[in-house]
């Protein structure tokens, strides 16, 4: 048992810091959120390509590094930190995971290598409880029609869909039951509607069906069933961790504020009734820390309890949305008059705070579950 | 950065557990879960008795050197033994301020002759210890010690002055103080470090009961108690080095025991809250959900603590050594609370009732968890200081 982290990792983690410090600052992630893709595209294709980030937490026999949870939850801090605008969550955190847990060798075959090479973008909606799963479902009817499937129905929110070229639909089969589908976005039938979002530092889209021929099955048998626990549980951990960067970029900011910041004489970060403030906002954020990191291990610890991970990440992504939220909203107080500014960062944060805290399900749904799993 | 065991720590894990399980069983049954902060005052006689039986089965002292009669376990396997003592039930140590506090600081800064003397018996369980630095104008201004202390011409010393909230005195054999030597000094300057037997005509004990009702906290009156010439630890005048240092060497690897016995509350919680009905109030099952997340928090924050560190910052400076004390003591706080609310209008029934009483002793003396050991107010100040570099608070010249 050990809990520090290997020298690659620290490499890995130290490389996503650099270099997101630099390309991904507040004048860029400003910048991006004005297009209508969401992000900058050259970023995007350094990450992608020349990075390699996305190959990280793929299976080499997919052409990917091989590598796991605790690699990518370095990156995601980092990537949170800085608000990064990319394509990167929904495609690699979120339909990797999905089509690694949830779909069989022919789809992980197929899209794998693909999205490891950062050559496809692809999105799914952000679902937390089977509530919602089953929601989602029910919205979008499949029959098959020769060896293809026909696919009519919505999708709502999209993460990052303006330039995703595939989307994974879960959807009500003909039959009965459900199955997972991956849709070329350029098929015939389907139709793409952005939606304006507060946080626009990523941007969604809800998308809808009419008679798409060209969907693909991913799914096998139960595979649907049986890997959903432990995707659900890495999604959620890959975006506790990137609201784990996100507050502490509003701490830092704070602190770095208030150092320079003078009244009564003083720099305001002398008072303790700031100096308090601030450290509490540390005590959550190394909270987190520690439950984010200790769940990465758990993540790819041998004995695979799926379920007490599922358990874990339910609790952790509770935690990472009040403790975001709680610093942002310190940050903005802190801050002072400026922080109600929209040149000051501190609103960026909070916005991302609130948006993301209801994503794979809101803290009072995923403590519910927690509950359910202690209490029956 | 690994969570699985390797099979020696599983080896070692069943190890404990089985002497634990063979060892804690006949008359010492009754002390499972006993002792520790809030309840302490149960069975002292027997759990000295079992300090005996650790020993005999060489399971005190574990994390000490072999030359000084420990077995210098690693640190994960001073976890693994943290964590299976205390899941077993295991009660409160008698002998944790002689095994975790003073024994360390001698063997870091005691004689050769002192080393002799004290360590063999606190490896034994014969000789128990209590702590003397706080006072009553020095809690968390701990260097404003005023008790004083001078040497006689045969070499001696005698000590002057009061010290308080010394746990376990009234239990103890000998205590250690930290005393003004240098009349005129001031904060950590000019303080030596003696060590005193308990029972001598200048020392007088008198408990403090407290607002749970019992008095495991002491007055100690020192009126020219004496201190032997060779038990002064470190030179005179370099007691507050003594004493920081031996802070410092508390590794923090029985927080891992700690937790275990925060789950065992937990635990009791869970059973109350199901026995009662209240486990189907949501807002009951939000704040046990809670409740879980801080035990998986600070089972991970401790690992997180003991790990080595990248950048070979000093224990006390990690940011998750930093933010520990503040986060466990809060943590506990609530979990008292939450205890209390369970219980509903029978919580405020005094009763001997092993499912309930545990739980109304936690929530009273949980309220001290947030004072000792540095108060949350203090914490947020070395947190912001230390961990944030914000400014100082202002200190009076020495």
């Amino acid at each position: 048992m050990s809990f520090a982290f290997t020298e690659d990792q620290v490499l890995i983690r130290e490389s996503a810091e650099n270099f997101l410090g630099d390309a991904s600052r507040s004048d860029a992630v400003r910048a991006a959120m004005e297009t209508t893709l969401g992000y900058d595209e050259s970023l995007w294709q350094r990450l992608a390509g020349e990075l390699g980030w996305c190959a990280t937490a793929i299976a080499e026999e997919y052409d990917g590094l091989g590598l796991g949870p605790v690699e990518l939850v370095l990156i995601q801090e980092q990537a949170g930190r800085r608000l990064l605008c990319a394509p990167f969550f929904s495609t690699v955190c979120m339909a990797a995971t999905a089509v690694q847990q949830l779909g069989g060798h022919v789809a992980q075959a197929r899209f794998l290598p693909q999205i490891a090479a950062g050559e496809l973008r692809m999105s799914l909606p952000m679902l937390g409880t089977s509530a919602q799963w089953d929601a989602a479902a029910a919205a979008v009817h499949a029959h098959p029609q020769g060896d293809d499937w026909v696919l009519d129905g919505g999708v709502a929110l999209l993460p990052d869909a303006a330039g995703a070229d595939w989307f994974l639909v879960c959807a009500t089969l003909s039959a009965g039951g459900r199955g997972l589908f991956a849709v070329p976005a350029a098929a015939a039938g389907v139709k793409l509607t952005s939606r304006q979002t507060w946080d626009a530092t990523r941007q969604f889209a809800d998308v809808q069906l009419s008679g798409v021929h060209d969907a693909v099955r991913i799914d096998t048998a139960d595979s649907l069933a049986d890997g959903l626990p432990r995707c659900a549980a890495l999604m959620r951990l890959y975006l506790a961790a990137e609201q784990l960067g996100a507050a502490q970029q509003c701490l830092d900011l704070t602190v770095e504020y208030a150092g320079g910041r003078k009244q009564f004489g003083r720099v305001i970060a002398g008072f303790q009734a700031v100096k308090h403030r601030c450290a509490e906002m540390m005590v959550k954020i190394e909270a987190l820390r520690s439950a984010v990191y200790g769940a990465a291990a758990l993540a790819v610890s041998e004995d695979g309890d799926s379920a007490a991970l599922a358990m874990e990440c339910a609790a952790i992504k509770a935690l990472a949305s009040d403790t975001f939220y709680s610093c942002a909203q310190e940050a903005i107080q802190l801050h002072g008059g400026v922080g109600f500014t929209w040149e000051y960062d501190p609103q960026l944060y909070f916005k991302r705070a609130q948006a993301s805290s209801h994503w794979f399900g809101s803290a009072d749904a995923l403590r519910g579950a927690v509950a359910d799993r202690l209490l029956g | 950065m690994r969570l699985d065991p390797t099979p020696e720590d599983e080896a070692f894990r069943e190890e404990i557990a089985s002497w634990m399980r063979k060892h804690l069983s006949g008359r010492f049954a009754e002390l499972k879960h006993r002792g520790g902060p809030g309840d302490e005052e149960a069975f002292p006689e027997l759990r000295k008795e079992w300090e005996r039986e650790l020993a005999a089965g060489d399971w005190t002292c574990v994390g000490w050197p072999e030359a000084h009669g420990g077995r210098a376990l690693s640190i994960e396997q001073q976890v693994i033994f943290h964590e299976e003592y205390a899941r077993a039930g295991g009660p409160g140590r008698m002998g944790h301020i002689g095994e975790g506090l003073i024994g360390p600081a001698l063997i870091k800064f005691g004689t050769a002759e002192q080393k002799q003397r004290f360590l063999p018996e606190i490896v034994a369980g014969r000789e128990f210890w209590a702590q003397g630095y706080s006072e009553p104008n020095a809690g968390s201004d701990l260097a404003n010690v005023q008790t004083r202390c001078w040497q006689e011409a045969d070499g001696s010393w005698r000590v002057q002055g009061q010290k308080i909230w010394t746990s376990l005195a009234h239990e103890s054999d000998w205590v250690f103080v930290l005393a003004r030597c240098e009349p005129g000094s001031k904060g950590n300057k000019g303080l030596a470090f003696l060590l005193l037997p308990l029972d001598q005509p200048g020392i007088e004990i008198r408990p403090i009961r407290q607002m749970s009702g019992g008095s495991e906290f002491n007055e100690v009156f020192f009126d020219g108690a004496v201190a032997q010439a060779e038990h002064i630890v470190g030179e005179p005048g370099d007691g507050w080095k003594v004493a920081m240092g031996l802070l410092e060497v508390e590794r923090g690897v029985s927080t891992l025991g700690q937790q275990m016995h925060f789950a065992y509350e937990l635990d009791l919680i869970i059973a109350a809250a199901k026995r009662n009905g209240r486990a189907s109030d949501p807002a009951i099952r939000t704040r046990i959900a809670d409740a879980w997340t801080g035990l998986r928090v600070m089972r991970y924050n401790a690992l997180r603590m003991l790990a080595p560190s990248e950048n070979g910052a000093e224990l006390g400076l990690k940011r998750e050594a930093l933010i520990y004390k503040y986060y466990w003591s809060n943590w506990h706080r609530d979990l008292g609370k939450l205890a209390m609310d369970v219980l509903g209008a029978e919580g405020d029934i005094v009763t001997d009732d092993p499912a309930i009483r545990p739980l109304q002793q936690m929530f009273f003396f949980s309220r001290a968890d947030t004072i000792y050991a540095g108060t949350n107010e203090i914490q947020l100040n070395l947190i912001a200081e230390r961990g944030l570099g914000m400014p100082r608070e202002p200190r009076p010249a020495n």
